[in-house]
């Protein structure tokens, strides 16, 4: 930074009066192709035209096994992905009056029988209803595993973010001392990352069996009994908080030693500053620390997102998009769709979707931290 | 000196030229073939000494073998399909051998390989579709349940047998004794950890036994009153009953419960006889499967060769086959693998499977109860889509609408591919 560089002020920086300017151009962006083509290739390979293929193939009728032609069929597989409709129900009712079951609830008909009969809702599936009174009112959808694949994500996302980063903020804090042996505390926090996520799933669904596992075992231990055995992975209410402790236990490590970095790049100064004017503990990481690492949190708070968004390994060992469809996932949908029943054009027509999303919420996001920032 | 050499010349031309003669005119053509590879090393040498004494038999062709993991092994073939780099020779599970027929990637075996060899095996051993074989297998397994003579004694449960299997009353009362003695957390044990295929295979035949099905086997194309009628309701309640009553697990931590004692009765296929018999020896008691009402049923249909249509020596590959097929070669593999042989003559030649042998009841199962899956290129939807369904009646969600959304996917599915070639 402080270096004499008046020596180089004298070094021909091409300027527009030296007349040399014009030579050194083409070289330069001859140079720049034939070093950046090998990275292109695999990029325009492995990236750039799958993903056209996707897209292109979300408009045809693509299997991957199939000896029947591929046909063109415009925006049904977005048809089928999005469509959403209702329709009220009126209850049974024998001459005005109301037929009810035993919890005194009104009994409705049957809405298959309804919606076989009726072309208006050919291919519409239940995909959630509300009382209204006596009558009820019934959401319809045309895959209604794949919006409840998509709130199962982001509530997936929103839970584990702020976990995961918060985790990794304290531990980044925790090791970021000068004692003896601190390394070995940075290995141990870092280990779970190098772990096959797979295996570590197998691990978890261990601990997390009802009867067996550990978690119940030390909580009805700890409570004295009265915390009851909870179903982690069986009950569609713990389902999805399971996966996220163990989602968030694992990947934690990395961005710790981001944070890390970043509270390694705050200088003393502020800190000796902040003393000398009396502030506590709690002030100089509210006043310090923090808004030294505002970048850095920009960063790792986008790519967990971005990354919480693919959530598809966890689930197909643990739970299998169960219990009742209540862990799964975008992509585990679009890859049992896609690869195991062999659909490819509706799988690539769930990526595209999918893409579209991750993208508008990306650069929400970033428009968010610039604006607070700005 | 030289003369010497000069004279010897002639004799070393000769030499080198009908050594080279010889081995032109002997050259074998090279027939490629794929297997799965199992964790069972000893079923991996039987085909690999099998192929050896192939080659030796005869100098026409040699084949030469590849091992392909098991864990991705739907996905490397369909990839080979894909890229046609298929092989001449490939293993496959049964199930998915109408698909990869109706694909066009399989040549018909009637012609290829003779009318006997084929007639000679058991009808689970052949993959069939629209009539025609498009592969054979040298074993299969059978669904059993397996309990101990011990537990039965203790608790008054009858043993089961062919002549009286199970009724669906008898085995809810036995559950209900073995869970009131307070000895075991989860009587039966049904695999249910288990995921991919196992599910479709295993509670298909209780399934079936109720009297439903996976699909219309008149028309292949609709699941309609099959699947989701009464005798489906039926099933679907018993299934969603079983974990309700807390008789199974519903998540299971892994699948040792029967060998560590942990549960009374497992329901599982002829594969697990050796490690169930070598860890409890005589007091095991293997049972026939119960009767729902319209049978006992198990499943058919293992991994069984089928020779591909880009095989530039189909009749190399089909005297494989052939060879293969011998009752000496099955006899060969089940003393090995302790599965169930394919014909009557290599059950003849085994130490288990022969008249009065210690594991011939296996063989009696399939022969009397085995339903092959339904022979259509639209099993793996039907599999992957009877995985769901069977999942979410354990866990607790509507029958009826379970059964439903079952039907609505595979004739949705069955629509969107014209039928799958029946028409």
């Amino acid at each position: 930074m402080n270096a004499d560089t008046s020596a180089l002020k004298g070094a021909a920086l091409p300027t527009p009066s030296s007349g040399a300017a014009e030579p050194y151009r083409p070289p330069r962006r001859r140079y720049v192709f034939l070093l950046s083509t090998p990275a292109l290739l695999g990029l325009f390979m492995f990236l750039i035209l799958p993903f056209l293929m996707a897209v292109v193939m979300s408009f045809t009728d693509q299997r991957l096994l199939s000896p029947n032609e591929t046909e063109w069929v415009g925006l049904r597989n977005y048809d089928r992905l999005l469509s959403v409709n209702w329709l009220v129900q009126e209850p049974v009712a024998d001459n005005g009056v109301v037929q009810r079951d035993a919890d005194g609830e009104p009994t409705y008909p049957r809405l298959r029988t309804l919606l076989r009969q009726d072309p208006a809702y050919e291919g519409y599936k239940e995909l959630t209803s509300w009382q209204l009174g006596d009558k009820r009112l019934v959401v319809l959808a045309k895959d209604p595993l794949f919006i409840k694949s998509f709130l199962n994500t982001l509530q997936f996302v929103l839970l584990v973010v702020p976990l995961q980063c918060g985790m990794a903020l304290g531990l980044a804090l925790l090791i970021n001392r000068q004692l003896k042996g601190i390394y070995l505390f940075r290995t141990i926090f870092f280990s779970p990352v190098v772990t096959s996520i797979v295996v570590v799933s197998i691990v978890w669904s261990f601990l997390y069996h009802r009867d067996l596992g550990l978690f119940n075992h030390y909580l009805q231990a700890m409570s004295f009994g009265l915390i009851g055995p909870i179903d982690w992975l069986g009950d569609p209410e713990w389902a999805m908080p399971s996966i996220v402790l163990m989602s968030a236990w694992q990947a934690a490590g990395v961005q710790m030693l981001i944070f890390l970095a970043g509270l390694q790049g705050i200088s003393a100064d502020l800190y000796e500053a902040a003393e000398l004017d009396g502030a506590g503990t709690w002030s100089k990481f509210w006043h310090v620390t923090l808004p030294g690492l505002k970048n850095t949190t920009v960063f790792v708070i986008i790519s967990t997102t971005i990354q919480a968004f693919g959530l598809f390994t966890q689930v197909d060992v643990m739970t299998r998009g169960g219990p009742q469809g209540s862990t799964s996932t975008v992509m585990y949908h679009a890859v049992t769709k896609g690869f195991r029943e062999q659909d490819i054009a509706y799988g690539s027509a769930i990526s595209v979707i999918f893409f579209l999303v991750i993208l508008a919420i990306a650069l929400l996001q970033k428009r968010f931290f610039d604006k607070r920032g700005g | 000196m030289k003369n010497t050499y000069l004279s010897l010349l002639p004799y070393a031309v000769m030499t080198t030229l009908s050594v080279s003669a010889v081995g032109a005119a002997a050259a074998p053509a090279e027939i490629k073939l794929w297997r799965h590879e199992t964790s069972n090393i000893a079923e991996i040498q039987v085909s690999k000494d099998a192929i050896d004494r192939f080659n030796k038999s005869q100098g026409n062709w040699r084949v030469v073998a590849e091992m392909i993991p098991e864990g991705s092994y739907t996905q490397t073939v369909t990839a080979a399909a894909l890229a046609n780099e298929l092989p001449c020779i490939l293993d496959m599970d049964q199930p998915v051998v109408p698909n990869f027929a109706w694909s066009g990637y399989l040549r018909p075996l009637e012609g290829l390989v003779s009318k006997e060899a084929l007639d000679s095996l058991i009808d689970s051993a052949k993959g069939s579709y629209k009539g025609q074989v498009y592969s054979v297998g040298q074993f299969d397994v059978a669904l059993a349940l397996f309990t101990r003579k011990s537990i039965l004694d203790k608790h008054g449960i009858r043993q089961a047998t062919m002549e009286q299997p199970w009724s669906k009353a008898e085995l809810l009362d036995a559950l209900a004794k073995l869970k009131a003695s307070g000895e075991y957390p989860y009587p039966l044990s049904m695999r249910t950890g288990w995921s991919g295929e196992w599910y479709s295979y295993g509670y298909t035949p209780w399934l079936q036994s109720f009297g439903g099905d996976q699909i219309n086997r008149d028309n292949y194309r609709e699941a309609e009153g099959v699947l989701n009628g009464k005798a489906g309701l039926a099933w679907g309640e018993f299934f969603q009953d079983l974990f309700e009553q807390g008789y199974v697990d519903r998540n299971p931590s892994d699948d040792k419960a029967f060998i560590q004692g942990r549960s009374a009765l497992d329901y599982v296929g002829s594969w697990e006889m050796d490690n169930h018999s070598q860890r409890w020896g005589e007091d095991l008691v293997v049972m026939p499967v119960p009767d729902f009402g319209n049978g006992p049923v198990v499943g058919g249909g293992s991994w069984q060769w089928g020779v591909t249509q880009s095989c530039a020596n189909p009749e190399g590959a089909a005297a494989f086959v052939e060879f293969i097929l011998q009752p000496s070669e099955i006899a060969e593999m089940s003393e090995v693998t302790g599965m169930i042989p394919s014909s009557a003559e290599a059950a003849r030649l085994t130490k288990h499977y022969r008249e009065g042998g210690d594991w011939r009841f296996f063989y009696d199962y399939s022969a009397a109860y085995a339903k092959l899956r339904p022979a259509t290129p639209a099993y793996p939807i039907i599999s992957s889509t009877f995985e769901t369904m069977a999942r979410n009646i354990k866990d607790g969600s509507s029958v009826q609408d379970a059964l439903d959304e079952a039907v609505d996917t595979i004739e949705r599915n069955i629509a969107d591919n014209k039928g799958y070639g029946f028409n």
